[in-house]
């Protein structure tokens, strides 16, 4: 390997998820992370790093952004990249999820990226590959880079973590983004707070060492920072809340509600957004208080410290 | 009105919410209640221009009657906003909750909007409505609880149906909780009460009439504690008409839970023989049931452990109750023997007269968060004047209901209101008719 510096990163030779991390894996990712802002920022955003190395994206639910970021990611550091798009290929024909694993195993891949409607496939799969194996999404379980790039934003912006409030508001009963961000960062010393209708709560999310709120206004109050959670269309239709214009009445962000937070609070979504469901336009779009397109920059980033850090366990 | 004065003296006072029974007098101002207290008034006359010399009968706070269907919209010739409460005030009820099951069906916030609105332009009395719990009352949706809220929905029901969707039910429920609503439910099973129209029995058994057992109800209810048990929403049972479902009900109370409960006054009178010869007037849901369960219900108000009494008031027609018995549509008339039929509870012994006004009064408003059920000072003057001794025998023909489908034509009862106030201003006076 050409790594200026090879010490290894992820012990377990995998990223499943944020569970399983240790506060000093997440800071080594987060510093790694930060030379890689300053490489994408520069004219050539290159290196050679990943040469020869070969990268699948195995993308089961279709996702232009977290794709293209880890491709993106792979590309600038010289490695081979291949999208499999699972829409056309053999898996969309019955074969079983094993079977794709084996098939995927004789092609000698280094790197897998796999995204999966289901909790614990990228983990099924780490047991069956002789390759590195990043968790993209499985299910409602964990989104680990998505946190780690929500980390990495935060840091930049607040020089850490300890005793600040973050509210993640929305739909956690379906994300895995929720999860992964709130494992994150409970572990680094963040006061976290989930703030969604009882429907979408998940069972005994107090349990979790987090505040719980159903009200808005009360959740918010005194927020360093503000996470919108994307409410899935399909579950506006009366399952879970029973229209987009109660949802947004009553947990979409607007300037009153973030009115509430602390003077200053930043406000964070995973993207793709609903506008007029979850957020309000004008906030979405102030540079002032949001950090939407600077997460999709740190995205990159931290794609790049990851498979900096994986490849360092690489034979 | 403004700065209006009246003046009652010589009254026997009940206030069950601040556990007032004493003779005096009270006043009122400006639709309120200004002053109350057992010197007030004794000696002289006042020197107010309006006196109402209450002759030792009892005053207490209107009636508030939890369960009132009226048609409107929709069905303004069975029942309207207005005919309802002309019954209302003859009863001495001088608020009406009204179900959301119209037309259209109350789900709606602008709806919601429409009741209030129709009701200050032409009811006698004050109406708060329900919202509907799910969209059309189709138990697959939940609505929009948080803006119908807003809008005014005092409680949220799909009326006369249970939601048969245990999914469906937890879901509204959690939602519900969010917003600190009160979600009323009806406990029945859709699936064994199907086409029927009795509680089945040996009595429905020799009239060959399709027969649901009693536990129809009692499992919905041990369902939905349950269910409330895990969401921690605030839930009631509309009406509950057997042993079984009550004893669910009190050991639920027991554990704690936020659950309350109701009973319709037709079954604290009436068992399953007053069916009859198929008569259809006495075609209620849920059926009147056996007569040890009529006596449950009884004990149930003397003990507590039924919160409210309600009148169920459901008009029907000529068109929809002259049919076979299993044809005819369910329902009976109710809002003017709310008062009369309560009362057998305290004239045959069960229960003192302060405890079943009670159920009538500062309990409903209680649950519904409503301002009256009380003769606080500041309170609304929404009063009624009760002879509890007198007696009458109902007749159909003289109903103010727009609908004549009462269960209890001829029937004897004692004590009934004399006069209704609603803040301040009567609304009904039996001696001018």
């Amino acid at each position: 390997m050409t790594s200026s510096n090879s010490a290894p990163i992820l012990k377990s030779g995998h990223l499943l998820g944020i569970e399983g991390l240790s506060p000093i894996e997440v800071t080594a990712l987060l510093d790694l992370a930060e030379s890689y802002v300053i490489q994408g920022r520069a004219a050539d955003k290159k290196t050679a790093l990943l040469r020869g190395r070969t990268l699948i994206n195995l993308f089961f639910e279709a996702s232009t952004r977290t794709q293209s970021s880890f491709e993106l990611a792979a590309k600038r550091l010289g490695a081979d990249t291949l999208n499999m798009a699972v829409k056309n290929s053999s898996v969309s024909k019955g074969e079983t999820l094993i079977d794709t694993a084996s098939t995927l195993n004789a092609m000698r891949p280094d790197i897998l990226v796999v995204r999966h409607q289901d909790a614990g496939a990228a983990e099924l799969l780490s047991r069956k590959l002789d390759c590195s194996v990043v968790n993209a999404g499985d299910g409602a379980h964990e989104h680990p880079t998505q946190a780690l790039l929500d980390a990495l934003t935060i840091r930049r912006r607040r020089g850490g973590f300890e005793n600040l409030v973050v509210a993640i508001c929305g739909d956690i009963l379906h994300s895995r983004v929720a999860r992964s961000n709130l494992r994150l960062l409970a572990m680094m010393g963040a006061r976290v707070r989930l703030v969604a209708p009882r429907t979408l709560l998940p069972a005994e999310a107090d349990r979790w060492g987090v505040e719980i709120f159903t009200d808005m206004k009360a959740g918010l109050a005194s927020a360093d920072i503000v996470m919108m959670l994307r409410l899935q269309l399909e579950r506006m239709g009366g399952a879970f809340v029973p229209s987009s214009r109660e949802y947004f009445r009553f947990w979409g962000l607007d300037r009153a509600k973030l009115a509430y937070a602390k003077p200053g609070a930043l406000v964070m979504h995973p993207g793709p957004m609903n506008r007029g469901v979850e957020i309000a336009s004008d906030i979405a779009d102030d540079m002032d208080v949001s950090l939407i397109s600077e997460q999709v920059e740190m995205g990159v980033a931290i794609r790049m410290a990851v498979l900096d850090a994986l490849s360092r366990g690489l034979s | 009105m403004n700065g209006r004065r009246i003046a009652f003296r010589n009254a026997r006072l009940i206030d069950p919410a601040n556990g007032l029974d004493v003779k005096g007098g009270l006043l009122v101002e400006n639709g309120r209640i200004a002053d109350i207290g057992p010197r007030l008034f004794n000696d002289a006359e006042p020197s107010d221009p309006e006196v109402i010399n209450c002759q030792g009968l009892v005053l207490a706070p209107g009636l508030i009657d939890c369960r009132v269907f009226t048609g409107e919209p929709g069905s303004e010739h069975r029942e309207s906003l207005e005919s309802a409460s002309h019954a209302a005030a003859a009863g001495g009820v001088t608020t009406m909750i009204v179900m959301p099951n119209t037309d259209p069906i109350i789900d709606e916030p602008s709806l919601v909007d429409f009741i209030l609105r129709r009701a200050a332009a032409t009811a006698k009395v004050r109406v708060a409505p329900m919202a509907a719990l799910t969209k059309r009352l189709a138990g697959e949706v939940m609505t929009e609880i948080g803006l119908l809220k807003e809008a005014g929905a005092v409680a949220f029901t799909d009326s006369d149906r249970s939601v048969p969707n245990a999914r469906v039910m937890r879901r509204a429920l959690a939602y519900a909780a969010t917003f600190d609503a009160l979600v009323v439910g009806h406990a029945e099973d859709p699936e064994l009460t199907r086409d029927t129209a009795v509680t089945e029995g040996e009595f429905a058994t020799r009239l060959g009439l399709p027969a649901a057992p009693a536990l129809a109800e009692t499992m919905m209810v041990e369902r939905d504690l349950r269910l409330v048990e895990m969401t921690g929403a605030r839930y009631h049972f509309g009406q509950i008409s057997c042993a079984a479902s009550l004893d669910a009900i009190a050991a639920a109370k027991a554990r704690g839970l936020p659950v309350t409960c109701g009973v319709a006054a037709h079954h604290l009178v009436l068992n399953e023989l007053d069916v009859g010869s198929y008569y259809t007037f006495r075609k209620v849901r849920p059926p009147l049931r056996s007569e040890a369960d009529r006596s449950a219900m009884v004990e149930g108000v003397a003990s507590g452990a039924i919160d409210v009494i309600v009148s169920s008031h459901e008009p029907q027609g000529a068109d929809t109750k002259r049919q076979p018995f299993a044809a005819a549509a369910f329902g009976a008339v109710g809002l003017e023997t709310l008062l009369p039929a309560a009362l057998t509870v305290y004239h045959e012994g069960h229960a003192s007269l302060p405890h079943v006004l009670a159920a009538l009064t500062s309990a409903p408003a209680r649950l519904l968060g409503l301002p009256g059920g009380t003769l606080s000072k500041g309170a609304p003057a929404d009063l009624v004047l009760i002879d509890p001794d007198e007696p009458f025998a109902v007749d159909a023909e003289t109903l103010r209901s727009r609908a004549r489908n009462t269960a209890f034509d001829g029937r004897k009862f004692q004590g009934r209101a004399r006069a209704t106030f609603v803040g301040g201003e009567c609304v009904f006076d039996r001696a001018r008719g």
